[in-house]
Parts: C-alpha cells; sequence; structure tokens
C-alpha cells in the first residue's frame, strides 16, 4: 500500500474553502452568524434603541416641536391621572385576560396531554395550532360579527327569552355598557379569544413531560387523584402557565386594535401609542407610552425566568 | 516500520479540564489495539484527536510517518465506528455504506456493488433496501462497521461500539471483531471502558487516567503486573494493600496488590499465620463466592471457587496468600 | 391512577373549550354567504353565493392580495437565511454572548407588536426612509425570524453532531456534509419554519400599520372595513378567504414536523 493516510497538500476550490474554514471554527462561527447579528442589530435594536432615544426628548407646547433636549419631562407627563389611568386600565385587563386564558386552557390541555391518544391526540393538537395561526383579523372580525346588535348573541338571548339577564349585566358600570360591543366586557372577550391558544400549548408542553409514573406514583403512595392532581400535577404545570401568560400578557399589554373595534371610548396603552404618534405628532409620549410594556414584560420575564418558565416555551 | 499512529507528547485542553494530558504512544500497522479507561479519562478525546475531531492544544500525532496536525478528518484515510452508529436517518442502508464512495466520486453501480460486498462482510447482506430506525441495535453496528471499512481504510477507530448491545449479543460481536481484524490485517484502535473487553480482544491495551496513560502493554501484563494501584483496582480488581500493611509484608514498597482469586481464607482456630480479618458480607456469583472483608479499616475481597467452606458475615478469619501472588508496586 | 377515561366534567370543559375556539370561525364562512348586505344579521336571511363574483371583480382586493403575498414571499425567504444561519451558530458550539443572541432573535415576537411597529417608524422617520414595499418587509423579515429560527434550532438539536463527524470522517468536506447530510435532515423544519413565517407575515397587522404608509396589504384592507364598515359582504367573503389561505401552511407545518419531538409552531 503506498497510498498516502494523510492528504497534506492543499486543495483549490471549495475543498480549499472547507479546508480553511475547518481550521478556524470561530470564522465559522461569525461568518453565520454576522447576517443574522446584523440584521437584528441594525433593524431591530437600531429602531429600539432609537426609540428610547425619543422618549428622553419633549415636545413644544405651543410650537408642537420636538425639542432635541434630554428631558424626563415626557416621563412625568405619563403618571398625569389621565395617562396613568390609561396605564392600569391596560395592566388590569391584561391580567384579567390572562387568568381567564389560564382557567380555560387548563383542561384542554390536561385532556390532550394525558387522555387523548392517536387521532385524537392529533385533532385536538391541530385543533389548538389552527386558532394560533389563523389570521389575527379574521378572529376579530369573527367577534364584531357575534356581537352586534342584530348578531347571534342577541338572538341567542332573545329566542332563550334571557334578554332581561343581558341587560341587567350590561347595566353594572364599568363591565357593562350600552351593548356588548361597546362594553369592556366585550373587550374582555375579544382578548381571551384571540390569545387563548397561546396558553393552551405551553401548558399542554409542560404536563405533556410529566411522566405517568410520577402520578402512578403518587397514586401507590396514597394520594386521591384530587390530591395528585393538587399536589403533582399543578406544580409541574406551573412553568408551562407562566410561560403561556407570558404570551397572553404582553400581547394583551400592546394591542390597539381590538379596543378600537370592540370596546368603550376609554383608551388603552396601543392606542395611546397609535394616537400619539398619528394625528397628535407627539413621537416622545408615544415612545414613553411604548416603554411602559417593555419595562413590564421586563419584569415579568424576569420573574418568569426565575421559575424557570422559559424550559417550557 | 513506521508506526501507524505516534502520539509525541499530545496534550488537549479544555480550559482548566485536562481531558488529555501529555500523552506518547505508538501504535503498529494491523496491531488490535485497545484504550481502556473510566470515562472521563481521556481515551475518547484521544480517539477523536486521531479521527480530526479534535486539535490537540500542544504535540504532535503523527499518522504513518506523516504529521496530522491541520489535516481536516475528510483528509484522513482512517474511518471511524460512532458510539451512537451515526447511521445517516435519511438514507437507506445500502446509501449509508455507499456513502464515503458517492463522495469518492465512485460511480453508482460500482458503488452499489461494493457496498453489496461490504453488507456481505458483516454478515447483512440483502439488508441494503432498509432504513436504518428499521434495523436492531446490533443490525446498526454492523451496518456502522460495514460503512467505515468501505474507503479501506488503514486504521480503523472505533469508540464503545459494542456499549449499547446486551451481553451475549457483546460477547458474539467481540469474536467477530478480532476475525474481521485478522482478516484485514489493518489496524484497530478500540476504545473501551469494559476491561473483559479490552483484555480479550487487543494485543495491547493502554489503560487512561485522568488524561494520562498509567500503563500500556500486553493483556497479560496489565491484568498480573499491573504497575500503579490504578490499574491493579480498575482492571483486575485487584484488592490494593496500603503501605503500613506491604511493609509489614515486604518490606519498602510504595503498593502492592493481590488478586481476590489468590486470597485464601482459614478458620480463626486453625493456627494464627496470616491477617486477621472480619467476614462483612458474601455474594454468591455462579462459579465463584466472593467475600468482602474487614481487616482493621480496609476492606478486600476474596473470590472462593466452587467448594470452598463460605464464611458467615461476621466470622474472625485469616486471610493468607502465596508470596508470589503478592505483586509488589513502587509507583504511587 | 392514570385510567384511560377522563372524567365526565373534564371532557365537557375541554370540549366547551375547544368550541370556543373554533366556532367563531366557523360562523365567517357562514357570513361569506348571507345576503343581508346592510348589517350583521343573524340568522342570515338567506344564502348567496354571488358575493364571491362581486369580490373576485375588485381590483382593490386583488391589489392587496397580490402585495400581501408578495411581502410575505420574501419576507419569508429572508427570514429562512437569517433563522437558518442563527440556529446553525447557535446550537454548533457554545460561544460568547449565545444567550443574548437568542434572546434578541425572540425580542420581535416576545416585546408587543406596537413596540416593534413604532421602533420601526420613528427609524424610518429618523433616516428619512419612505415608505416602500421594502419598508414593510424590513418588518415582517424581523419578526419572522424567530419562527424559522425555533424550528431549525429545534431540528439541529435532534440531529447529533456525529452525523457531521461521520460524514467527514467518510471524506466528505464542509460543503458535501451541508449538501449531503445536513440538508436533507434540516429541510422538513426548514420548509414548516417557512410555512408558519408565511402565515405570520400574510397576516400580519399590527407592525404593518407603521410601516406600510399609504400602501393597502390585505390585512390593512380588514382592518379599515373593520373600523369603518363599507362593504359588509365583501369583507365577509375576504375574511373567509383569509382564513383559507392561513389554514393551508399551517396544517402542512404540522404535516412535516409531527412525530417529531417539538412540532412546529409551538412558540409563535
Amino acid at each position: 500500500m503506498s497510498e498516502h493516510v494523510l492528504e497534506t497538500e492543499r486543495s483549490g476550490g471549495l475543498r480549499g474553502i472547507s479546508d480553511v474554514l475547518w481550521r478556524n471554527p470561530r470564522l465559522v462561527i461569525f461568518l453565520l452568524l454576522a447576517p443574522p447579528a446584523l440584521w437584528l442589530g441594525i433593524v431591530y435594536l437600531g429602531s429600539l434603541f432609537a426609540l428610547l432615544a425619543q422618549s428622553f426628548f419633549s415636545i413644544d407646547e405651543f410650537s408642537g416641536l420636538i425639542q432635541y433636549e434630554l428631558t424626563l419631562k415626557t416621563y412625568r407627563e405619563l403618571f398625569t391621572p389621565a395617562n396613568f389611568d390609561i396605564i392600569v386600565r391596560t395592566v388590569v385587563m391584561s391580567a384579567c385576560v390572562t387568568i381567564a386564558a389560564a382557567i380555560i386552557a387548563f383542561p384542554i390541555a390536561y385532556f390532550a396531554a394525558r387522555y387523548a391518544k392517536g387521532k385524537w391526540k392529533a385533532l385536538f393538537y391541530i385543533g389548538v395550532m389552527l386558532p394560533l395561526w389563523s389570521s389575527y383579523l379574521v378572529k376579530v372580525y369573527s367577534w364584531k360579527l357575534i356581537l352586534a346588535k342584530e348578531g347571534i348573541l342577541n338572538w341567542l338571548f332573545e329566542t332563550l327569552h334571557l334578554s332581561w339577564l343581558l341587560n341587567a349585566y350590561l347595566s353594572i358600570p364599568v363591565i357593562g355598557g350600552n351593548s356588548l360591543s361597546v362594553s369592556a366586557t366585550g373587550t374582555f372577550l375579544v382578548f381571551l379569544y384571540v390569545w387563548l391558544p397561546f396558553m393552551v400549548l405551553p401548558i399542554q408542553a409542560s404536563l405533556e413531560r410529566v411522566p405517568a409514573s410520577m402520578l402512578e406514583a403518587s397514586g401507590d403512595l396514597g394520594a386521591s387523584p384530587r390530591q395528585t392532581f393538587r399536589h403533582v400535577l399543578l406544580p409541574l404545570a406551573l412553568p408551562g402557565v407562566i410561560a403561556g401568560s407570558i404570551f397572553t400578557f404582553s400581547l394583551t399589554l400592546g394591542d390597539y386594535i381590538i379596543p378600537q373595534i370592540v370596546g368603550t371610548s376609554r383608551r388603552f396603552i396601543g392606542q395611546a401609542v397609535y394616537s400619539y404618534q398619528g394625528t397628535a405628532g407627539n413621537i416622545p409620549l408615544a415612545a414613553a407610552f411604548a416603554v411602559v410594556p417593555i419595562v413590564i414584560m421586563a419584569f415579568y420575564l424576569w420573574v418568569a425566568k426565575r421559575k424557570g418558565a422559559f424550559d417550557a416555551l | 516500520m513506521t508506526p501507524a499512529v505516534r502520539f509525541k507528547g499530545v496534550s488537549r485542553h479544555y480550559g482548566s479540564v485536562r481531558a488529555v494530558d501529555e500523552v506518547d504512544l505508538s501504535i503498529a500497522e494491523g496491531e488490535f489495539f485497545a484504550m481502556l479507561g473510566p470515562s472521563g479519562s481521556g481515551k475518547t478525546t484521544c480517539l477523536r484527536l486521531i479521527a480530526g475531531f479534535d486539535q490537540p492544544t500542544a504535540g504532535e500525532i503523527v499518522i504513518f510517518g506523516e504529521n496530522a496536525g491541520g489535516v481536516p478528518p475528510y483528509k484522513r484515510h482512517v474511518n471511524t465506528v460512532f458510539q451512537d452508529y451515526a447511521l445517516f436517518p435519511h438514507m437507506n442502508v445500502l446509501d449509508n455504506v455507499a456513502y464515503g464512495l458517492m463522495i469518492a466520486g465512485v460511480p453508482k453501480a460500482e458503488r452499489h456493488k461494493r457496498a453489496e460486498g461490504a453488507l456481505e462482510l458483516v454478515a447483512l447482506p440483502g439488508f441494503g433496501g432498509r432504513k436504518p430506525s428499521e434495523l436492531s441495535g446490533g443490525q446498526r453496528q454492523r451496518v456502522a462497521l460495514a460503512r467505515a471499512l468501505i474507503n479501506e481504510p488503514r486504521v480503523l477507530l472505533l469508540d464503545e461500539p459494542l456499549g449499547a448491545l446486551d451481553l451475549k449479543l457483546r460477547e458474539q460481536m467481540q469474536e467477530e471483531l478480532k476475525d474481521l481484524q485478522r482478516k484485514l490485517g489493518i489496524t484497530f484502535i478500540f476504545v473501551t471502558h469494559d476491561q473483559g473487553e479490552a483484555l480479550s480482544m487487543a494485543d495491547r491495551v493502554a489503560v487512561f487516567n485522568e488524561g494520562k496513560i498509567v500503563q500500556i502493554g500486553k493483556p497479560e501484563d496489565v491484568y498480573y503486573r499491573p504497575e500503579v494501584p490504578f490499574v491493579a483496582d480498575f482492571v483486575g480488581s485487584s484488592n490494593v494493600l496500603p503501605p503500613h500493611v506491604v511493609e509489614k509484608l515486604a518490606g519498602k514498597w510504595a503498593h502492592a496488590s493481590v488478586r481476590p482469586e489468590a486470597v485464601e481464607l482459614i478458620d480463626a482456630g486453625l493456627g494464627a499465620d496470616g491477617l486477621h480479618a472480619t467476614v462483612h458480607s458474601t455474594a454468591f456469583l455462579g462459579t465463584a463466592t466472593r467475600v468482602s472483608l474487614d481487616l482493621d479499616g480496609f476492606s478486600m475481597v476474596a473470590l472462593l471457587p466452587k467448594g470452598a467452606r463460605i464464611p458467615e458475615s461476621g466470622e474472625q478469619v485469616h486471610v493468607k496468600w502465596s508470596p508470589e501472588d503478592l505483586h509488589l508496586m513502587d509507583a504511587a | 391512577m392514570r385510567s384511560d377515561r377522563a372524567p365526565l366534567g373534564l371532557k365537557i370543559a375541554a370540549g366547551a373549550g375547544l368550541a370556543f375556539m373554533h366556532l367563531p370561525i366557523v360562523l365567517i364562512f357562514i357570513y361569506a354567504f348571507t345576503t343581508e348586505d346592510k348589517s350583521y344579521q343573524w340568522p342570515p336571511p338567506g344564502l348567496t353565493t354571488k358575493w364571491l363574483a362581486v369580490t373576485w371583480n375588485r381590483p382593490d382586493v386583488w391589489e392587496a392580495l397580490s402585495l400581501s403575498l408578495r411581502v410575505a414571499a420574501i419576507s419569508t425567504a429572508i427570514a429562512l437565511v437569517l433563522g437558518t444561519l442563527c440556529a446553525a451558530a447557535v446550537s454548533r458550539s457554545k460561544f460568547f454572548g449565545r444567550e443574548a443572541i437568542s434572546l434578541m432573535v425572540i425580542l420581535p415576537i416576545a416585546l408587543p407588536g406596537i413596540v416593534t411597529g413604532i421602533s420601526l417608524r420613528s427609524a424610518f422617520h429618523l433616516a428619512d426612509i419612505p415608505f416602500s414595499f421594502w419598508t414593510i418587509v424590513l418588518g415582517h423579515a424581523t419578526f419572522c425570524v424567530v419562527v424559522v429560527y425555533n424550528n431549525a434550532v429545534a431540528r439541529f438539536r435532534r440531529t447529533s453532531g456525529s452525523l457531521i463527524e461521520a460524514s467527514m470522517d467518510l471524506g466528505a468536506d464542509g460543503f458535501q456534509t451541508f449538501r449531503h447530510v445536513i440538508l436533507p435532515n434540516i429541510s422538513t423544519a426548514l420548509l414548516a419554519g417557512g410555512m408558519l413565517a408565511f402565515a405570520l407575515s400574510f397576516d400580519e397587522v399590527i407592525v404593518t400599520t407603521f410601516t406600510a404608509g399609504q400602501q393597502q396589504t390585505l390585512p390593512i384592507w380588514m382592518l379599515e372595513e373593520l373600523v369603518r364598515p363599507r362593504e359588509r359582504p365583501v369583507t365577509n367573503v375576504v375574511a373567509m378567504m383569509v382564513a383559507l389561505v392561513t389554514l393551508l401552511p399551517i396544517l402542512g407545518a404540522y404535516y412535516l414536523t409531527r412525530g417529531t419531538d417539538t412540532v412546529a409552531g409551538q412558540g409563535k
């Protein structure tokens, strides 16, 4: 055998390039990372910083022009009663939507993870995936149809002779209104509907990671199904709930379309941002408003990370 | 004759971890060489250095007289059988085996013919159309072997190839591998943590511990004449006696070892020569019985043949062995 | 305790939850065929297919659809390249700043869309970039990267590193290994990620309102109809079409990745 065991001569072409890359693994990482890092760094982070910078400028009340001097004046404006009200309203709505979504999502996820098998499992999976990915606007639109005065929900109440109940509910201040489509309850229902699938999947994922033997062990040690649920399953599903809540909370926090289409005239953070940057032309205040959900989410993510929710994403 | 593989002061450090630490080694052509050691001892890293998956931080690896530094794995005519077999899941068995030939540009008809031949060599004729996921562990192992051999390497590297197989299959594969190596006449470098496997198959064994080779030699030497306590303990499960006991028995030696099967037990009542011990527990192993003993704070194991009297737990006995069974070591 | 029969209460709760998620969409399909054109009257006074023809002959709908499709196609292509590169780098080795990279990829989708939208808008404003097709693409590609990245990273993780080593061991250089081993192993994940990215972009409205200027993508067309309803029947039909168009990539992505550890679409 005269053939060399090692090919030590240099190669040309692609093989030559491959040799160079093989000798420089860091170069490979650099080449792989450069395009996405440049794109996200410049386009996204750059814009984000531009926004942050704007929030430290202020607007001249008389001329309406932006004054390019660093100031905290704009942030102070956030805490005027009218603006602070918007923030509180949005956070309360986000919290309500998140809690309701967790309550409705849990049985779906639990059933899909524990009991559904074979075909049923696939059906449940697609049953959650489809609403998750189907068009946001279509989903919102469907609720405009449902909640309309002449729509299916009112028709249902009438047919069942329960209109008095609906009217009694709508007469409650804060959550009621002239009709469901212009009430805070209507806004809540649409939010809940649109973001619910984002809660189901993480919970299902975390439940599926609980091995069946662990539940058998709990039963073996004398726990009733209820106790097993309370002491074993629920704590293990908690990271999934938190992971799901990141979505429902964040998405509600920043939405400006749903409250614009279904709900009262009281504004949410997203609407405030939209109107300040648009018709009002007060970009600094819009930017400062946009920082609010960032700060809230940063805090939320920090707590979630400490609870180990990211493993369930 | 040029050695197939030579390590000259080779080290591989990951940060402060010394995975391989100044190893010198020479493996002859046609040799069946085993690298034996516990996990994390550096044996697999050495194999990866030969294959070219990893680079030494210091030292030189010479393969058939040529420096392998900077030569990527695809330019080394050295092939590997991976621990997890690493069969390509998207290809059938025949394409898996023929992969090396396809890369080398061999026409389809010929490479398939040669791949069939390789499958016959590993006793899997006609399995070419299956997907790797449809094979049993032992069959995958053979496919991995055929795939590694198709390029006719001068050195075949095997990384714990039998680790995932059950005992019976493992013993059968040990024999087949040995036969194959004899038939092909190429160098096999075999990494394992199973001392029995290394001793029964290899021409020579290198015992690794903490990134260093602590002993290198023929299986009988490593087994009967360990040079350091680690080898005595890891390879032969020998009893390593501490210095104060050794000094009493043989004078100034650092350590000594006694193989468990060389240890005899005498009832405490029948004379007083030998060391005094208490029986801690016994375990029946089929061909023999293992007796764990407590000798004033250090423990020993005796392997009693069939027919010997088995003492009870807690019984007082005397322990002795023939002087030639006491193996003395001066290294620490 | 794991019996195969679910408690009745759980069955009802799970079934009701699923129904809650699907019935509203079913409603869209019914409304597309209603004869009523002035209100959202239920039950529909009659059924007709004439609105399909009306919608078909609307140039503004076609223009919006065409813009949406082009934006989604280009954004998906960019996201596929960037997401795959990023996933390859992250799963290839542990380098300094790896966590920061993952965070940067996820951020555009973790932060509310309005933040991304207004950030981009103020950046375009500061840099004097006029709104165009490309400003929409810029925004869409940015948040689509994460979908491709998630799918690719999961697959890279499943593809054992020894496959790449085995290929190189058998004589294949880096490029041959990519072509013969890496690409075939990640292709379905990329296809699934690409489909989901397409669906995401096709449907996006929040960021787009900030980056589109006067241009109308299909979701923006729909949003205007939602805020100020002018032609309800056409909107009904468009809503049905959008629901159908997003359905296909989702089912496709599911089909491609089923039976693997991580089914596509879990983290939108």
